[in-house]
């Protein structure tokens, strides 16, 4: 029987490959060499003043095939991301938005309320909107009502490397809502990106966990790695645990026997 | 006077989005125009011009998260 193909759906696209990489905190030749050792089809980007002069746009370093994910940085309350949104696509990349609206700087923990109010004008706008969040349940289940093609609960505060410390309520998430679940921000590490997975998300996205590492490309792809383990992991099913005791995994019959018991 | 990208820029006739553009080393295929926070779509470059006090804020895609 032939097998039926693992991809992940955003707003009516296919996708093979689970991680989301971010593009930030890199210099543009290192972000080509990530994307090739990722693998990543889905690379995010943000929206600023354009410098004079024709200098190095980072759109000259990433593959044609990959789909383009800006993202709302900058967005303090919901107008101002769907400005970010609208200009964003009048570049000319496509319908994808990470939505992101922040107004608190020390811990850049996103606004939910001002993200649901976004997120429904820019789906109503044909918007592939993916909403990055803070992993609570009601407002999961509102961006799902005002159109959110995926939702991006955070592990940990953006840029920390801490990883999956809101993992109970992205369980939540990935239980009760009918969407995919793509763990934003704060994960650190390959095995992170891993648990994530095998919790059952649609997909990882991570960004300074490989800008800031030793070798940013031998880390791309250690993530790659991770997340493609993690999601196997998950389509198998993950072996049970005993509380208490063990369980012996080789047979307790057959043992040789001593001299003397041989008797 | 105009406003580009928060610079002031001074003005002496109107002249074409798409002449500004080009005479700054904009390429078009990379960025995206507001003038007083309406979107210029890139079909309309040729035939909206730059006013006396216009703010325009011309936009491109940087590394980000």
């Amino acid at each position: 029987m032939e097998q039926k193909k693992d991809t992940l759906i955003l707003g009516g696209h296919e996708f093979t490959s689970r991680f989301i990489l971010g593009s930030g905190k890199f210099s543009l030749d290192l972000v080509k060499a990530c994307i090739e050792k990722a693998e990543a089809q889905i690379i995010t980007l943000a929206l600023r003043r354009a410098n004079e002069g024709g200098l190095a746009n980072i759109l000259d370093y990433i593959p044609d095939h990959v789909t383009l994910l800006p993202n709302t940085s900058g967005a303090r309350n919901a107008e101002e991301a769907v400005r970010i949104a609208r200009l964003s696509r009048e570049v000319g990349c496509g319908d994808f938005v990470k939505l992101e609206v922040i107004h608190d700087s020390k811990y850049l923990l996103p606004d939910n309320y001002e993200t649901i109010k976004a997120t429904e004008i820019l789906a109503k706008e044909g918007f592939v909107v993916l909403p990055y969040m803070y992993p609570d349940l009601n407002a999961a289940r509102d961006l799902v009502n005002a159109g959110a093609s995926a939702i991006m609960p955070l592990g940990a505060p953006i840029g920390s490397n801490k990883g999956l410390c809101t993992k109970e309520f992205i369980q939540i998430l990935i239980d009760e809502i009918d969407l995919p679940i793509i763990v934003d921000a704060g994960i650190g590490r390959p095995s992170q990106a891993c648990e994530a997975m095998e919790m059952g998300a649609a997909a990882v996205m991570a960004n300074t966990a490989i800008a800031t590492a030793g070798d940013v490309a031998v880390m791309a792809e250690a993530f790659k790695k991770a997340i493609e383990a993690g999601r196997s992991a998950y389509l198998s099913g993950l072996g049970r645990t005993i509380d208490r005791g063990a369980s012996a995994s080789s047979p307790l019959t057959g043992f040789l026997q001593s001299a003397s018991q041989e008797g | 006077m105009i406003t580009v990208n928060g610079k002031q820029i001074p003005w002496e006739s109107p002249v074409s989005v798409a002449d500004y553009l080009e005479a700054n080393g904009y390429k078009r295929n990379r960025i995206a125009v507001e003038i007083n926070y309406e979107i210029v779509p890139k079909s309309q470059y040729e035939t909206t011009f730059l006013q006396d006090n216009d703010v325009m804020e011309v936009v491109s895609f940087v590394g980000g998260g």
